[in-house]
């Protein structure tokens, strides 16, 4: 297997009036083509940054991007912004969060759809056409022609997200970029569009980088996990894996926290105490100290590098869970 | 046809709501029935749970009851009071009993007010206490919903984070201590770890106010943590209500089942029997014959088509409203 995505030392900063905000703060990140990995974390932890900055969209004279991004072979980080921007579409495409307002409002779907596909592939009206219903079917949409006349506002949620993945798989880009596809959409929808996206995948033979904050949806969807806080990715392994032995604290913590359907009715929710710490001025030790159960006074002044253990289990703690290590317990 | 077979008549119900019916008028002449002669109960210190996909009018009947959107027909008795046939004057009165929270806690809160300002509002406008009383009393409910009032008291909404803005929202809410407290999604906007903290506190704050709550939401692992009772809806109308044990252990409603079955389980062994539900929720313009989900259920037939059912019991306190309910 060979990587298409590759992040070294990746590192974006925005100015703002409070000084310079380090959204993400050194990633490394290798995803292999035809896998799908998932990258959780609470608002503000910097996976919808980092997904962004990946893909180059992030441009600004108040933004500052450093670090090496390769995709499928080529240096990202060193193109110029039409470069970068011929790998869209074709290379790789992003499904965002809101199927509301990612739509332009006042041009039909048909005219969406086969924008890329012109522009892109340079197809003619009728080929576009033509294309376009096939992919509205691929996308499960009933009677894809008369959706073609359509405009958004005339489509529920759940049809937008589809138009929105029809759009972004439009051009076979290898590699898709879902950042948090379904939370704006009722649960039996959201299941319906996990299930298209993982269909879809595998038909298409395309790697997926789902972001969400939701530990749930990435359970059943993902091969490989990476969980993400105030900034770094703080734990990384195979699905099955992380979830089975949970070596940093905050994974522990979120996953506890999730209203789990499984759980007896009406108890309590075990709770993350605290908050982010402040972009624009981290601690020194790691930044999860403060709401960590298991900290120690070393938490607090010395930050901790990612560990790699076995099985390709890589975690950023200097008191890991499951380890025979004496831990008090505030 | 009465459809009353669920509603209890014990004395400690608060809220008896009967054939309620709101209607939206939509261009072309249409309308839509938003809550199409829906009736449930509520006995003081439950928390029912109003489940259901977007669209399905629960949003409108927790307005309804507050008589904020007005119903066309139909009755909501609370503790006594028959708040549809209330003067302005008298409804205002009684609605200091019952309070809402609302989904977006951000823009609920006026941005040029201080948390002061807006904890103290309701009672400044029912002249309770003066004005040291009042400001006491703001900094134990900011206190009880765990805001430091030091900290907290001359800042404005914009400065917090969307659990602390709900946080607020729940100290306003709780200022006139009501009987009631009706939350709308109160959660669903907020991060999965807020949630958390959100949720316990609204079961702290009905313990420690003696509260009866009516919980809005379309999340079912959310209100497992914090009912008693769940009320199921589909497109205005009322599909299953019975104990939150009874609904998530024995679905009848095959719309239950594939609601529960929809819920991503944070554990990749796990192997969800997805129930098929296919498709999207029908216009509520125009909503099928007989019973509503048909176009969507895997056990609908003629009879589905041409009957609507209604609800009866099928087991101990667990009614729904289904020809064929699950076994």
């Amino acid at each position: 297997m060979s990587s298409i995505l590759k992040l070294e030392n990746l590192k974006v900063r925005f100015a703002t009036h409070r000084g310079q905000l380090e959204a993400v703060r050194g990633v490394d990140l290798e995803v292999e083509a035809g896998t799908s990995i998932g990258i959780v974390g609470e608002s503000g932890s910097g996976k919808t940054v980092m997904s962004r900055a990946a893909m180059g969209l992030l441009t600004g004279s108040n933004v500052t991007r450093e670090g090496r991004i390769t995709f499928d072979g080529k240096v990202l980080s060193d193109m110029s912004r039409d470069e970068v921007r011929n790998e869209f579409g074709t290379g790789m495409a992003m499904i965002f969060q809101d199927p509301m307002t990612a739509l332009n409002p006042v041009r039909r779907i048909g005219s969406q759809l086969q924008e890329s596909l012109r522009v892109r592939l340079g197809m003619s009206r009728k080929e576009a056409k033509a294309r376009s219903i096939e992919l509205l079917t691929l996308v499960r949409i009933p009677e894809p022609a008369r959706m073609l006349r359509k405009f958004p506002s005339q489509l529920s949620g759940g049809m937008r997200q589809r138009i929105m993945i029809a759009i972004a798989i439009s051009c076979n880009p290898k590699l898709l970029f879902a950042d948090e596809p379904t939370t704006a959409l009722d649960v039996t929808v959201q299941a319906q569009i996990l299930e298209l996206l993982t269909d879809l995948r595998q038909e298409l033979n395309m790697t997926m980088v789902l972001v969400t904050h939701d530990l749930g949806v990435v359970a059943g969807n993902t091969d490989y996990v990476a969980v993400m806080y105030a900034g770094e990715i703080v734990e990384q392994a195979p699905t099955t894996e992380l979830f089975a032995n949970m070596k940093m604290p905050y994974t522990e913590a979120l996953f506890k926290s999730i209203p789990n359907i499984n759980m007896k009715a009406g108890s309590r929710l075990p709770v993350i105490e605290g908050r982010l710490p402040d972009p624009t001025d981290r601690p020194p030790g790691c930044g999860f100290a403060p709401r960590c159960n298991y900290a120690q006074d070393k938490c607090f002044t010395d930050h901790p590098e990612l560990e790699v253990a076995k099985d390709g289990h890589l975690y950023r703690c200097w008191f890991p869970l499951g380890d025979s290590i004496q831990r008090k317990v505030s | 046809m009465s459809n009353h077979a669920h509603l209890r008549k014990d004395s400690d119900v608060i809220l008896r709501v009967e054939d309620l019916v709101v209607e939206f008028k939509v261009p072309g002449n249409k309308v839509v029935n938003a809550v199409s002669q829906v009736s449930f109960d509520v006995k003081e210190g439950e928390t029912l749970a109003v489940v259901g996909e977007s669209g399905c009018g629960k949003t409108t009947l927790g307005k309804a009851l507050l008589q904020i959107q007005k119903p066309k027909s139909g009755t909501v008795r609370f503790s006594n009071n028959e708040l549809t046939a209330l003067s302005k004057k008298d409804l205002r009165e009684a609605r200091t009993s019952i309070q809402m929270i609302f989904q977006d806690p951000i823009s609920s809160l006026d941005p040029r007010m201080t948390v002061r300002q807006i904890v103290e509002e309701p009672l400044w406008i029912w002249s309770k206490g003066d004005e040291n009383e009042r400001l006491e009393k703001v900094k134990s409910l900011l206190n009880n919903v765990g805001l430091d009032p030091e900290l907290v008291l001359d800042r404005k909404s914009y400065e917090f984070s969307g659990g602390q803005c709900q946080r607020i929202s729940i100290a306003r809410s709780l200022a006139l201590e009501p009987k009631m407290l009706i939350c709308d999604e109160p959660v669903s906007a907020l991060d999965v770890s807020i949630q958390a903290q959100i949720l316990n506190l609204l079961n702290d704050m009905k313990e420690r106010y003696g509260l009866t709550l009516i919980f809005i939401s379309h999340d079912l692992s959310v209100v497992k943590a914090i009912s008693t009772r769940i009320m199921v809806m589909y497109l205005g109308k009322v599909c299953e209500i019975g104990t939150t044990e009874s609904i998530y252990s024995k679905p009848a409603h095959h719309y239950t089942a594939a609601l529960i079955s929809s819920v991503p389980v944070p554990d990749p062994t796990y192997k969800t029997e997805r129930t098929p539900i296919t498709g999207e929720p029908p216009s509520p313009v125009d909503p099928p014959s007989g019973c509503r989900f048909r176009t969507r259920c895997p056990a609908a037939t003629e009879l589905c088509a041409t009957e609507e059912p209604m609800l009866r019991e099928v087991s101990d306190g667990q009614f729904v409203a289904c020809h064929y309910p699950r076994a």
